[in-house]
């Protein structure tokens, strides 16, 4: 049998791009999943992750590992200083805020000529391949696999069964959520990093309202809570479009009716074990 | 042991407790009873550190806790059981427990304490593996109050445990809470069935839009008239 198919350039992009989107929706999965916190500004943080990264690999040619900590951390900062605030706010208010929060970094990279304005920022080096995020993704779900068994994933778990209860037992739930928010938010921004340097080239327009939901729906398909689900879900939505090229025009209408399909008959996600209420 | 002193708590502009003052002693089973909307649940509450009073002191074991947050409350040994049966829906038995002892780091002290706490309800550990939300009524009552064990409590705090259960098991509930108290648990019951309450309790207290009206003996209580007409149907 002929497998070289597996390593021709289109697989191995396909291939790379799912494992970014892996890396990005386990840390929506820890926000939004396990915490219980929706948040719809998720690609805003895989913004902060690319342009911090992509300007110190281009303007200042920072070696690529480098760029890497350096941008994961910068997104994992911002999540904290957006959630201290923020986490206050519940369920509708909540998504609200972290939609607007989302909205203010696109607008903000828009508009500044530092990083490119709407061009963007390009010839970042391609320093992506597909064994650096093979090693993303295992890291990822290895961390997250620990947290969730954890003292503190218990913890984490029982603010989204119930706040109330959860306090009454001792818990911290305001440090808690911090945590799994600035957690979550330095995997968008790896995700986001090695984005910049496999894409070469980025702009505002990449990290729109639109990434954010996309990364919903594939948390969402897979099943909110479950890395498996997550994990599944990811792949599931990322190799989909790319099969029904042939469709073009009617791609987008596929993927929304596989949504509202599953929302009937199966509101838990493919492997969800749960409903989650956010 | 506890002790309130003119504890006063507002939703918003509402204010739902007028000055409540009350005392909890060593090793009593003290009761709060009261009908809908008179403050009950608004007291326990106060006092878990859950809601800050607006003016009033709250003292614990000679520690003045008015202003503290509800989790260093919970490692000083008061634990409330909350109204409703607030268990952990889809996590099992068994996390559930363990979330009660999420303040103690000692693992074998948590599996001694998870052992005492199925002795006590071998329920439980025949449904260890099972989600907290597929139990029945009784079954959630029961893993709330012995979620609430696993904390160790010095004082608990009991939210209306007899909501919306079968008579029997509104029995072998105050049983059970009249045997925790007997290992040396002191313990303070919200409750509208006031006649359970007052029958197990040394004392209690009458709540009535937002301030106590009455104090006395729970025997006493039991027979006063004005107890009778109002919350044990004559």
């Amino acid at each position: 049998m002929d497998l070289s198919f597996l390593f021709n350039d289109y697989v191995m992009q396909v291939t790379t791009n799912t494992g970014i989107n892996i890396i990005m929706v386990l840390g929506l999965n820890l926000i939004t999943g396990v915490t219980g916190q929706l948040s719809l500004g998720h690609a805003a943080f895989m913004s902060i992750g690319a342009y911090s990264s992509a300007i110190l690999s281009t303007s200042l040619g920072a070696p690529f590992i480098v760029s890497l900590v350096t941008g994961t951390l910068t997104g994992a900062i911002f999540g904290a200083i957006l959630g201290i605030p923020i986490l206050r706010l519940r369920g509708d208010y909540l998504a609200i805020s972290t939609l607007g929060f989302g909205e203010i970094i696109r607008v903000i990279l828009l508009n500044t000529d530092l990083v490119g304005g709407a061009l963007g920022i390009y010839n970042i080096p391609d320093s992506t391949n597909i064994y650096i995020v093979f090693i993303a993704v295992a890291f990822a779900i290895f961390f997250m696999y620990r947290l969730e068994k954890s003292r503190h994933g218990m913890a984490i778990k029982s603010i989204r069964e119930d706040e109330i209860a959860s306090e009454m037992m001792g818990i911290n739930i305001a440090r808690y959520k911090i945590i799994s928010f600035t957690i979550g938010s330095g995997f968008a921004a790896l995700g986001g990093t090695l984005y910049a340097h496999f894409m070469t080239y980025i702009n505002p327009v990449d990290f729109g309202f639109m990434k954010s939901i996309e990364q919903l729906c594939m948390l969402v398909l897979g099943g909110m809570g479950s890395i498996f689900g997550a994990v599944a879900g990811t792949i599931v939505l990322s190799t989909i479009p790319e099969f029904l090229r042939f469709a073009s025009e009617y791609r987008m209408l596929t993927y929304g009716i596989v949504l509202i399909l599953m929302m009937i008959f199966r509101p838990q996600g493919l492997f969800g074990k749960i409903k989650v209420n956010v | 042991m506890l002790k309130l002193k003119s504890i006063h708590t507002k939703y918003g502009n509402i204010e739902a407790l007028k000055g409540i003052d009350l005392n909890v002693k060593e090793g009593e089973i003290v009761t709060i009873i009261g009908g809908n909307g008179a403050g009950k649940t608004t007291t326990l509450n106060t006092i878990s550190g859950i809601l800050k009073p607006v003016a009033g002191e709250i003292h614990f074991l000679n520690k003045d806790i008015t202003q503290w947050k509800a989790d260093k409350i919970v490692a000083e040994g008061l634990i409330q059981v909350p109204e409703g049966r607030q268990v952990f829906p889809n996590l099992t038995v068994y996390e559930n427990l363990i979330l009660g002892a999420y303040l103690q780091k000692d693992k074998i002290k948590v599996s001694k304490k998870m052992e005492y706490v199925f002795d006590i309800f071998p329920r439980l550990k025949e449904r260890e593996k099972q989600l907290g939300g597929t139990l029945s009524g009784g079954e959630q009552q029961m893993l709330a109050i012995g979620r609430a064990l696993m904390a160790e409590p010095v004082l608990l705090l009991l939210d209306e445990p007899s909501l919306g259960l079968a008579p029997i098991v509104v029995q072998n509930i105050f049983k059970i809470i009249q045997d925790i108290n007997k290992t040396g648990t002191t313990i303070l019951i919200v409750e509208q069935n006031a006649h359970m309450a007052l029958s197990i309790a040394n004392r209690g207290y009458v709540i009535e839009t937002g301030k106590i009206v009455l104090e006395d003996d729970a025997k006493k209580l039991l027979t006063n008239d004005e107890v009778r007409k109002a919350y044990l149907g004559g």
